[in-house]
């Protein structure tokens, strides 16, 4: 078991180093650079400002520098939040984000692993059915509509939640970006848990333990949910990975103060430095998750322990 | 045990039907028999006689679409209508079923130990500690060797023959009147068949449960049951003891039933019929286990160095157990997979071909597999399944000539030309046996490696594609390699059979000398597993 971790977490060095190369080449490939504003600088100024950021060196040294900061854990100065590094701004603003998502990811699991257990042990009822056509709703309305929504009704009409902001930090603040953040995700696991739920009810040995007696709470969790709740475990990385990184639409909607906007902005404004220092969190969130995943595989199905 | 008088189990008038996109199916329509305490009673029929829905129907297992009328009584209690509540206490703990498959008939997610113990615990209560020490004795009883780290064990640890064992111990768990089995047998190789049915009629003798046999296999009823139902369409056609089943049947269809055991015999080939195909020393071997930071790859032998000699007009039987190498062998011989060895096909030789020198090949050289429902395309219609191999091979052919050809082949394999135009689902496993046939035939091949062709089958059409293969046979001195667990079929269609067990051939020679002056104990075990269950 040790020996699969850390067989794991060493063969994550090759893949962050790929996907750090990757993408930065892909962001110097684009067109324009952080500071190509609508009004050009003068070439003076411009000149001074690509020697203090080294952009005037060759690619390749650039590349080599970079990779040899980060290692050391030097992402570099954001180039549009001039006075911050990029290490400084995702630490502030990651605490927001990962507790806002965690808690979406526990909405949206424990939310949508019940209503679909529900919807595929009434298959093709009118229970199924409002389910699951909620669960599309959930998935096809994007965020920025759900946002605004809840706002309007809870906020404004009701006012019973306050619109935005961390305030102090306490639940009610939470609630409303949290059901934003989670609504797509549920449906999704909504969709997975009812899918290998009734193909997990149709197996062989749901029919042994039927026909041996056992009363349909021990049929229905010890039995079948415990093999349907594989493909939903898989689909928890990518998803807790997403999360807990933060969403920008949500976070602006609800002018949460955590970095899901960096991505979006650093992107647009080619600060590169920004975006690089975004793609390494995330890929380090996906490996880690990944690996949680898998172990949680093991604990759940025999056939794929590690040892 | 010969069975009492007493009236353990008695069902009257039950009706199970199934509620489809296409109307109500009656499976199972108003039939009536008794199970006796402490008989063995067979209900045989072929598939779809409604056998397994009529106990899954007393027992409240039938798919949702399912639903059950009529009096099933269990001492006098009706079991028909009860509520589920009610029904677990006897589903179980009075009556237990075994399954036909011990594949997945047991969690993959929890120990053996463990399942075992549940019926235990949740019908006669007690301690955890208390049921665990039942588990051991059960398993010693059903002859798991080393119990005591078996109980820990996981199903995909064990084997089929040992997953039905653990099957079988769970059923005796709670002492039943009635242990249900449900072609307990049928996925198992024929040694370990013999076990299982061995096993069961011991802790018969010492148990005194009555056993309910459903099986297609006449065999296994002639030798183990005492009773015999027979089964046809949702209806029981005849009933009596097993003697008077099998001595003087009074149905058309007991008869028939009884006579479909696949018989007559191969003419033998020329006598100096020249070597079609020829495999020496083919050897088969697979990596298992290779991964980016695994310790080198680890090898299995599938098949270690096995010559045969295939001649024009004959047909090899190759015999064996799961894992013998038996399928590996056919597909090496068409170089379908990559093999060692030396092969010849006529005069040429055909070691070093590649992909597509073979494909020029592949014409004269076909394969029918086991499945006649997964190997057959659902989206094409029988007409495209069978004239597919002509683009490849004769790309000359025009729509009309390839029609005709279709229209040939498939009246050749005794079925409607109509049938060119629908699609494999709407034609039963034996008629889609003969498509697949057709497919192989439409190219006039001169060798056909024939894969478990009748394994999936009934025994009354089991019976019909031999008569047909042996006819093609005749008609266009075609070549069979014929690769089946089944004796009494190899007996039936093979000049030449050869006996193989993990990947060696353990014996080899004429049909008739192996049958009947077996040398090898292997051989003996299996033809004696086979004939006298």
């Amino acid at each position: 078991m040790l020996a699969f971790v850390l067989r794991r977490l060493a063969s994550a060095v090759p893949t962050l180093f790929i996907v750090v190369t990757i993408s930065f080449f892909l962001m110097r490939f684009a067109p324009g650079g952080p500071f190509n504003l609508e009004r050009p600088l003068p070439p003076a100024t411009m000149e001074n400002i690509m020697r203090t950021y080294q952009l005037d060196q060759p690619l390749w040294r650039q590349y080599v520098t970079y990779i040899s900061n980060a290692v050391q854990g030097d992402f570099g100065p954001s180039y549009i939040y001039k006075d911050n590094t990029v290490a400084e701004l995702i630490g502030k603003g990651l605490p927001y984000s990962m507790e806002l998502g965690l808690y979406a990811l526990l909405l949206a699991l424990i939310g949508g692993v019940t209503l679909g257990t529900i919807a595929a042990l009434r298959q093709n009822s009118v229970l199924d059915f409002s389910i699951m056509s909620l669960a599309t709703v959930g998935t096809t309305i994007p965020n920025f509509v759900v946002g605004p929504v809840l706002t309007l009704i809870f906020a404004i009409v009701l006012s019973l939640l306050p619109a935005g902001g961390w305030g102090d930090g306490s639940f009610s603040y939470l609630l409303l970006p949290m059901i934003a953040l989670a609504l797509p995700q549920l449906a999704v696991f909504a969709r997975l848990t009812r899918g290998s739920m009734i193909e997990a009810l149709h197996a062989d040995h749901i029919r042994t333990a039927r026909a041996y007696g056992l009363p349909p709470r021990i049929v229905v969790i010890t039995h079948a949910m415990r093999g349907a709740l594989l493909p939903v475990v898989s689909y928890l990385a990518p998803c807790a990975a997403a999360l807990m990184t933060g969403s920008a639409v949500v976070e602006t909607i609800f002018t949460i103060p955590g970095i899901g906007r960096y991505f979006v902005l650093g992107a647009l404004n080619r600060d590169y430095t920004l975006v690089m220092g975004t793609v390494v969190l995330i890929a380090i969130f996906v490996i880690v998750f990944n690996l949680v995943v898998d172990l949680i595989y093991g604990l759940l199905d025999p056939r794929v322990r590690h040892d | 045990m010969i069975g009492t008088e007493e009236n353990i189990l008695s069902i009257r008038d039950l009706k199970v039907d199934f509620s489809t996109p296409d109307g109500t199916v009656n499976a199972v329509k108003g039939i009536g028999f008794d199970i006796k305490a402490g008989e063995t009673l067979a209900v045989v029929g072929e598939s779809g006689s409604g056998k397994s829905q009529t106990m899954m129907g007393i027992m409240g297992l039938l798919a949702n679409n399912g639903s059950v009328r009529g009096s099933a009584k269990y001492r006098g209690k009706e079991l028909v209508g009860l509520p589920k509540s009610e029904l677990n206490k006897v589903r179980g703990a009075k009556i237990t079923m075994i399954f036909q498959e011990p594949m997945t008939s047991l969690d993959p997610l929890y120990t053996i130990g463990r399942q075992i113990a549940e019926p235990i615990l949740y019908h006669r209560g007690g301690s955890r500690k208390e049921a665990r020490q039942r588990v051991l004795e059960l398993l010693e009883l059903v002859g798991i060797p080393d119990p005591a780290r078996r109980i820990d064990s996981y199903p995909h640890e064990l084997s089929g023959g040992q997953r039905q064992r653990v099957m079988i111990a769970m059923a005796l768990a709670n002492e039943p009147d009635v242990l249900i089995a449900d072609e307990p047998t049928t996925a198992l190789d024929v040694t370990i068949q013999a076990q299982i049915l061995k096993l069961l009629r011991s802790l018969q003798e010492r148990f005194g449960m009555a056993i309910v046999l459903i099986t297609h296999d006449l065999g296994i009823v002639r030798h183990f049951a005492e009773r015999v139902v027979v089964m046809r369409r949702g209806e029981v056609v005849e009933q009596g003891t097993t003697e008077q089943i099998f001595e003087s049947p009074t149905s058309s269809y007991t008869r028939m039933l009884i006579d479909a055991e696949p018989h007559g015999r191969k003419m033998p080939p020329a006598k100096n019929a020249p070597i079609i195909l020829e495999g020496r020393d083919v050897t088969v071997d697979f990596q298992i286990g290779k991964g980016l930071f695994s310790k080198g790859p680890k090898v299995f032998r599938a098949v270690d160095g096995v010559t045969i000699r295939l001649h024009e007009g004959q047909t090899i039987g190759v015999v064996g157990e799961s894992g013998s190498g038996k399928s590996t062998l056919g597909r090496a011989l068409l170089r379908l997979l990559p093999s060692d060895g030396a092969y010849r096909f006529g005069k040429q030789d055909i070691s070093w071909h590649d992909r597509k020198q073979m494909r020029s090949l592949r014409k004269e050289m076909q394969l029918v597999f086991q499945d006649p429902y997964g190997s057959l395309s659902p989206r094409q219609t029988v007409g495209e399944v069978i004239t597919e191999g002509l683009l490849v091979h004769e790309p000359g052919l025009n729509k009309a000539d390839r029609d005709r050809r279709a229209i040939a082949a498939l009246q050749e394999v005794g079925l409607d030309p109509k049938a060119r135009n629908r699609y494999p689902h709407e034609f039963s496993g034996g008629q889609r046996q003969r498509i697949a046939i057709a497919r192989a035939m439409i190219l006039k091949p001169r060798v056909v490696i024939l894969d478990e062709p009748t394994s999936a089958l009934d025994r009354s059409v089991q019976g019909q594609v031999i008569d047909l293969l042996r006819k093609l046979q005749a008609d266009h001195n075609l070549s069979y390699v014929f690769i089946s667990h089944d004796l009494s079929v190899v007996k039936a269609i093979s000049d030449y059979v050869i006996v193989m067990k993990n990947g060696e051939i353990v014996e080899q020679g004429e049909t008739d000398a192996i049958f009947e002056t077996p040398k090898a104990d292997y051989t003996k075990a299996l033809i004696g597993a086979a004939f006298s269950v």
